[in-house]
């Protein structure tokens, strides 16, 4: 039997199309476009101004604060302006334009496909090149890595966890990647173990990725304490939370407990991938694997793409978008953003780009509650979705609070389970928002 | 919608599950009860089923058109044919049109319309019309013709059942374990055949429409509570097996009980719900003065659900220990 | 027989009077001491639990005024002056001119003027949808037109208007209690001013994007060109990422800013019908009409 986590989940249609697509390179963008705000915190500030010349892997905003990151140019042209763009939040933010002429790397970078083994540097090297290079959790949520690497002093870390989850349906970005580059992994994993002291590391990884499990296994008996652990398939294992649980059996309390107060520390594989390029090869994040998919697509792939690069570019090499293409998505269809248009630009959180048909995109007819339980079964929190959004409806947020709202993780597993079709999501997700709201303004009073 | 790009934020993807579906499964499940039924009772309790689930259905569509007057019409969802179905397996075989078109009519107007309809009613509609036809005809409702009579309806030969032996303790002239498992007893249409509600209570789990916690918690507090007295005098109360085979035990603890509306919503919930049923089941047949307190007990606990949902949380992610 | 009688008279009469002795000193020993101004004053405020004061509702408003001692800073807009005046009379204290206000919707995106580039498909509320994105347009300032406005709204005074998906205030019904103002996602309700006549003047848009952006997502969005800026004699407009607001302090109502305005969005409202020969103030009657 193979491990899990213990409470709620879902098992939606894996449906990864691209499982065995060889990752290809997407071409270089005419325009390359980085929002300053691509990490949680504050938003990155811009060092470069109009006119200037930036090479591969120049730097052209620096982190705005500790909980922040750097920006590199993934390309190398004249900066053409800074001005604001749409992203894959749906709004305008600030970014920076970059007009692509030829490609330049900058020198200190290393491009061979050698790998790179030994690593000789201190855990404080380790750590400042991580943050130099602007490396964030690329499994989405994008928080600074160098932070994460810098746990409060008394954490007493036992286990790294590496995140080779993807338990989103349809992305195979992270699949691709544990399959085309194990040893760079296997040695990100042991460059963050010993930045952070650890003997043990575990890479969790679904059991619809045989495959990678096996290769993973061969590899890593070269390195000392990396374990490869499968796990049984359910929707979300790729929480953290989840995955901590599923992986040490330990769940953690809810906020403001941190991971770390369970002894644990995940890491996804694409952030662990980058971390081995900065700190092996000098190499900034400026490019990710990005999964290009969707039920009617023509050419789903897998692609390494810079940064920067307009996802319209991505859906050409993928054969176009679909005729019935009724909602295009940036992420998986459990937690990804809708995309207002296609000329949003790829950013260090993208992991992937679907297009859904017409036809299941459009939200079934919502009916009155009939109390079925299944979101209270679905929950991988343990909470009542359907108590959540009708004190969500009523503006009830004291009580909101008290049935703890705030440990929702907005996986989405209750919405997708709702035989009534109700936006259990939409009303949980505003009351999450107001009620933490109500919170913050109540601990700056204090 | 034309040719726009949708804007809704996630998840994107549902599982495909409807009311509908659920609605039916469990219809599906009632089937092979139907089926016992028909063996056992004849074409009677063909008649009893029909007209429950027609007038059942006639007065939803009316009164949604008529009282209501909301445009969309809810029937074809599926709850109306199965309150009808429900209402006619607690029914007797030989019982007058009228009186099931009464009890539809209750069933539906007053157990269900009048709180706005499917997942707004605090009770089982179908044991609220079940319970007002048996304090309303409580001879009619209480003379159960026995089985073997395959073309008869009204005129039909009734008999004791075993709930009625068991009450009046002669517990020596009970049917043998065997035919009350298969359903050939006098009783209600639908409750009779244990094998076919188990067969129904399978595909219900393998569908996932319900879970084990309601129907098992009952049965298990049936068997254990009719068991202790039976081992402190075997002579009047009678063996275990016998209460769990008899009456509506099997038809409530997997059909009524669970009705999703007026169920509790967590694990925990739900068990205490189910012993609490199983407990006043007990309390009605071994110390009350009906015969059987199946549909009393399910309505006595429908009216607790909203305590129960307030009491019982899920274990929130992270109190759980290590 | 007359002995039972007896009997029963005396074990009521008896009982009711222990009862009644230990009630009247249960009633003494837990008494809650209040204030009986606070009871004056919560039956004259207009009991609709509206909030627009800043406190949860009537009674908790007329409690704060007692345990305050005085009307300093606090007013019900809601209730009439004349209320406020009784109110102030009982707390033996003035009442503070206050500026009656009036909610105003700031933005003219309708159907029309803002075409509708995607479909939102979520639940019905703005506060959701203004999560989803920036909305349907090209504008990600403007009105979503699910009417979280409406729905609280406690005195019937806005409604959203068929044709244009916008939200309308009744002027005469709307009382500037604030619900609408902070229940709109977007911020574009605001309270204003009623000046004489109820006549006011302000930016009907809240779009921030540059003129060529905003331009090209609405018809009659803010371009930010400044030209109300310059036309202004008493700089009661300012310029903030390319977005004008009229200060109604500062403002003096003479409206010549509106017809300098290239996009027609400067209102003016109540004001007498314009000459006959101004082609350009076609919207402004436009909203003149709606609002009366």
């Amino acid at each position: 039997m193979l491990k899990t986590f213990r409470i709620g989940g879902v098992h939606p249609e894996d449906n990864k199309l691209t499982r065995s697509c060889r990752t290809g390179t997407a071409g270089l963008p005419k325009q390359a476009v980085f929002p300053l705000s691509q990490h949680i915190g504050a938003p990155a500030v811009p060092c470069v101004k109009r006119g200037d010349s930036v090479k591969v892997g120049t730097l052209i905003a620096a982190a705005g604060g500790f909980v922040s990151a750097n920006i590199h140019s993934s390309v190398s042209g004249k900066v053409s302006k800074i001005d604001s763009v749409l992203d894959a939040s749906g709004y305008r933010k600030p970014a920076i334009f970059v007009d692509v002429e030829g490609d330049e790397w900058e020198e200190t970078i290393d491009r061979s496909d050698t790998v790179v083994k030994g690593c000789n540097l201190s855990p404080e090297e380790i750590i400042s090149k991580v943050k130099d290079a602007g490396v964030v959790g690329m499994g989405g949520a994008c928080f600074p890595t160098h932070v994460k690497l810098s746990p409060p002093k008394d954490a007493n870390i036992e286990c790294l966890i590496v995140n080779g989850v993807e338990c989103e349906p349809f992305l195979t970005a992270d699949h691709r990647l544990m399959l085309e580059h194990p040893d760079e992994i296997l040695v990100g994993v042991s460059i963050i173990m010993k930045a952070l002291g650890l003997e043990r590391g575990c890479v969790g990884i679904e059991a619809n990725k045989m495959d990678a499990v096996e290769l993973l296994r061969e590899k890593a008996r070269e390195y000392n304490g990396i374990e490869i652990v499968p796990l049984r398939m359910k929707y979300p294992q790729g929480g953290e939370k989840q995955l901590i649980d599923a992986v040490m059996g330990r769940q953690v309390p809810a906020p403001p407990a941190i991971p770390a107060n369970v002894g644990a520390i995940v890491q996804n594989v694409g952030t662990v991938f980058a971390i081995y390029e900065a700190v092996q090869k000098n190499m900034p994040l400026i490019q990710r694997n990005v999964t290009v998919t969707g039920k009617s697509v023509k050419n789903p792939c897998n692609l390494l793409v810079r940064t920067g690069t307009p996802i319209s570019q991505l859906i050409e090499a993928a054969g176009g978008m679909p005729e019935d293409t009724g909602k295009l998505i940036s992420g998986g269809p459990m937690m990804g953003r809708p995309l207002l248009s296609a000329d949003v630009p790829v950013v260090k959180g993208t992991s992937g780009v679907l297009m859904i048909p017409r036809q299941e995109a459009v939200r079934a007819e919502e009916r009155p509650c009939i109390r079925c339980a299944k979101c209270v079964s679905a929950c991988p929190m343990g909470l009542e979705p359907y108590l959540m959004a009708t004190l969500g409806e009523q503006g009830d947020w004291e009580r909101a609070e008290k049935e703890d709202i705030m440990i929702c993780i907005e996986c989405g597993c209750c919405q997708s389970s709702c035989p009534s079709r109700r936006p259990l999501l939409d009303w949980v997700r505003l009351t999450k928002t107001t009620v933490g709201g109500i919170i913050r303004s109540r601990n700056a009073k204090k | 919608m034309e040719n726009k790009l949708i804007l809704s934020t996630s998840p994107h993807l549902h599982n495909g599950d409807t009311v509908e579906r659920n609605m039916y499964n469990v219809i599906l499940a009632l089937i092979p009860a139907l089926i016992a039924s028909f063996l056992f009772f004849g074409v009677g309790s063909l008649v009893v089923t029909l007209a429950s689930v027609v007038s059942c259905v006639f007065f939803e569509w009316s009164i949604t058109k008529y009282l209501l007057k909301r445009d969309r019409s809810t029937i074809s969802d599926g709850s109306a044919v199965l309150t009808g179905l429900l209402l006619a397996f607690n029914l007797p075989s030989n019982l007058p049109l009228y009186i099931i078109v009464i009890g539809s009519l209750v069933a539906i107007g007053v157990g269900k319309m009048t709180f706005g309809g499917l997942g707004n009613n605090p009770f089982n509609p179908a044991l609220v019309g079940r319970v007002f036809l048996l304090v309303s005809f409580p001879a009619k409702m209480t003379t159960w013709p026995v089985t073997g009579q395959l073309t008869a309806y009204a005129d039909a030969v009734t008999g004791a059942t075993p709930l009625a032996l068991i009450k009046q303790g002669a517990i020596d002239q009970l049917p043998p374990l065997g035919q009350m498992f298969l359903g050939n007893t006098g009783g209600c249409i639908g409750e009779v055949s244990v094998l076919a509600l188990l067969i129904g209570f399978a595909w219900l789990l393998h569908k996932k429409v319900i879970t084990w916690h309601i129907p098992v918690s009952i049965m298990v507090t049936v068997f254990v509570l009719a068991g202790v007295m039976w081992l402190i005098n075997p002579e009047t109360y009678a063996n275990p097996l016998y209460h769990l085979c008899s009456g509506g035990v099997m038809l409530g603890a997997i059909f009524m009980a669970t009705d999703y509306v007026t169920s509790p919503m967590t694990g925990k919930g739900q068990i205490i719900y189910g012993i609490c049923i199983g407990l006043l089941v007990m309390v009605i047949r071994l110390f009350g003065s009906y015969p059987e307190g199946m549909s009393f007990a399910i309505l006595i606990m429908n009216s607790v659900v909203p305590l129960l949902d307030n009491w019982c949380k899920p274990k929130r992610f992270g109190e759980v220990g290590k | 027989m007359s002995n039972a009688i007896l009997s029963a008279v005396v074990v009521l009469g008896v009982t009711g009077l222990v009862t009644g002795v230990f009630l009247f000193l249960i009633s003494r020993r837990f008494a809650v001491k209040s204030d009986p101004r606070i009871a004056s004053i919560q039956a004259l405020l207009p009991g609709a639990n509206c909030g627009g004061c800043g406190f949860p509702g009537c009674s908790a408003f007329a409690e704060a005024c007692v345990r305050q001692g005085s009307l300093n800073g606090m007013n019900c807009s809601v209730s009439k002056p004349e209320a406020m005046a009784q109110i102030a009379a009982i707390m033996g204290s003035e009442v503070e001119a206050v500026v009656p206000k009036v909610a105003v919707v700031r933005c003219e995106g309708s159907c029309a003027n803002r075409p509708r580039l995607n479909v939102y498909n979520g639940a019905m509320r703005c506060s959701i949808a203004n999560m989803a994105g920036g909305g349907e347009t090209g504008c990600f300032f403007g009105c979503l037109g699910c009417g979280d406005c409406v729905s609280v709204c406690k005195f019937d005074a806005i409604h959203m208007d068929a044709v244009t998906g916008l939200p309308v205030v009744n002027q005469e019904s709307c009382v500037a209690c604030g619900a609408c103002v902070s229940a709109c996602p977007r911020h574009i309700i605001e309270l204003r001013n009623r000046n004489k006549k109820d006549r006011r003047v302000y930016v009907s848009c809240v779009n921030k994007d540059k003129g060529p952006v905003a331009k090209k997502a609405c018809a009659v969005a803010c371009i930010g060109c400044g030209k109300c800026v310059k036309a202004c004699q008493f700089e009661a407009i300012t310029l903030d990422m390319n977005l004008a607001y009229i200060d109604p302090e500062k403002c003096r109502l003479c409206r010549k800013c509106v017809d300098e305005c290239p996009q027609h969005i400067i209102k003016a409202v109540n004001f007498p019908a314009p000459l006959p020969q101004k082609q350009s103030s076609e919207t402004v009657s436009q909203t003149e009409t709606a609002n009366a």
